[in-house]
């Protein structure tokens, strides 16, 4: 029983193929196989979302999915936002508005907050928190999170305004 | 938290499916978004030797609302539900409930046909659903047959499903009237303490029609027929609200758990009835 499977993913703009037991999940592949460790272990449990990703355009908790669910699809994780060199505009508000402390769940949260704002560019502060539910922080309060993502959403409407 | 090991497939098509479930019986189990079952088999509560990934059969994936009914296929996302207008618009209280289920990355994965046929008494849809008195479709190797919402839940994860049967799609007559999904829970992404799920009619200041059913507070979903019939004939004023209270907490059988003792879920169901009753009423 558990054959290896032929598994095929594109992460971050890159083709991986590896050979996997079914029962490997995402989280796994990436930080561990495929040595993307943005996205973070935390709970474990589908709660936390410190392993957030985007997989064909929908936020997943990496930690309930098992690789062979994703094989063939696109998978972005932090290290697919912006690096060091060039910040997304959400990691450059959670830097200036304070929206982490010790980080660990910081990857989750911009993951996630990047979806939540290309679905709706103009969030409101009820609608931030509702559509950040299901990603937990242990240090902030959520306060500067929240503000955060207010401060990255202004300045990246602002930016598509100017390109058009 | 490694799951036991098992073999994976990814069948194209529904006789795919069968073929293997009628091959390994019930070492073989369905998976739509897999947040109930693969939680489940990384805790090794579930011992799934087979796992069949349904995501490239096809065809369980519409919304299709007729005349009289709706019809909702297995593999239809609560964040599917939540997007779409035109069901918003014919059946309210869908949307309602399932903004209230879990949180955004789960009902991006979560499927109805999922949270209804698992069985769990903790999911939102089964209370839903015999609320609205829908029927679930499902296949097996003699073919399809409906059952109906009221009578497919049996204990906590048993159902009238036989083992080689797939749930392709839930069906519901377009609801009438007022609605209400109301759902007292510990924080968003946890299990209801109590909620209630009621859809009533109103006709010159009188009920005509009402169907309520409540979550988690026994090990099936219940339907309380006599909570219902409580408020028809009534203007659905407070003597009225309290015979169907009543009625609905003769029906439950709550068991104490870390959400509270039994007379505090009691205490709960009542309340949240209430609110669902009166919020009903007033859209109706």
């Amino acid at each position: 029983m558990s054959n290896k499977m032929h598994i095929k993913l594109n992460v971050n703009g890159k083709d991986e193929e590896f050979l996997a037991e079914p029962r490997e999940l995402l989280i796994y592949t990436l930080r561990e196989r495929l040595n993307i460790t943005g996205p973070h272990i935390g709970c474990e449990t589908s709660h936390c979302a410190a392993c957030n990703v985007t997989i064909d355009g929908k936020s997943v908790k990496a930690c309930t999915m098992f690789a062979a669910q994703a094989d063939g699809k696109s998978v972005t994780t932090i290290e697919g936002i912006g690096g060091p060199d060039d910040l997304h505009p959400l990691q450059t508000a959670f830097k200036e508005h304070h929206g982490l402390q010790c980080g660990y769940c910081t990857p989750g949260m911009i993951t996630r907050a990047a979806k939540l704002l290309e679905e709706n560019p103009n969030p409101t502060e009820e609608e931030i928190r509702f559509g950040m539910a299901g990603n937990l922080c242990r240090c902030t309060g959520y306060q500067n999170i929240v503000k955060s993502i207010q401060a990255a959403a202004v300045e990246m409407n602002a930016a598509k305004e100017a390109a058009e | 938290m490694i799951p036991a090991a098992f073999d994976y497939y990814r069948p194209k098509d529904m006789a795919g499916v069968l073929s293997i479930l009628k091959e390994h019986g019930d070492d073989a189990r369905v998976m739509a978004g897999g947040h109930s079952l693969i939680p489940m088999m990384k805790l090794r509560m579930a011992d799934i030797p087979h796992l069949i990934d349904l995501q490239d059969v096809g065809g369980m994936s519409d919304i299709t609302i007729g005349a009289d009914n709706i019809r909702i296929g297995a593999m239809v996302t609560q964040s599917d539900i939540i997007d779409d207008a035109a069901l918003a618009a014919a059946a309210p209280i869908l949307r309602e409930a399932a903004l209230q289920i879990a949180d955004p990355q789960v009902r991006y994965m979560g499927t109805v046909g999922g949270n209804v046929a698992n069985g769990d008494p903790g999911n939102d849809m089964p209370g839903l659903m015999q609320c609205l008195d829908a029927a679930f479709t499902v296949v097996g190797p003699d073919g399809e047959r409906d059952i109906q919402a009221r009578e497919f839940y049996e204990a906590a994860y048993m159902t009238a499903r036989e083992d080689e049967e797939v749930l392709t799609a839930v069906t519901i007559p377009t609801p009438k009237g007022g609605y209400a999904y109301e759902k007292q829970k510990r924080k968003i992404g946890d299990y209801a303490t109590a909620a209630a799920a009621v859809q009533l009619v109103k006709d010159g200041g009188t009920c005509t029609a009402a169907a309520i059913a409540m979550t988690n507070l026994s090990d099936t979903p219940i339907y309380s027929k006599t909570a219902g019939a409580a408020l028809v004939g009534t203007a659905v004023d407070d003597t009225a609200i309290k015979a169907a209270m009543a009625a609905m907490l003769d029906d439950i059988d709550p068991s104490e758990d870390n959400r509270g003792p039994v007379a505090f879920k009691k205490h709960v169901a009542g309340v949240i009835l209430r609110r669902a009753i009166e919020r009903a009423w007033s859209r109706a």
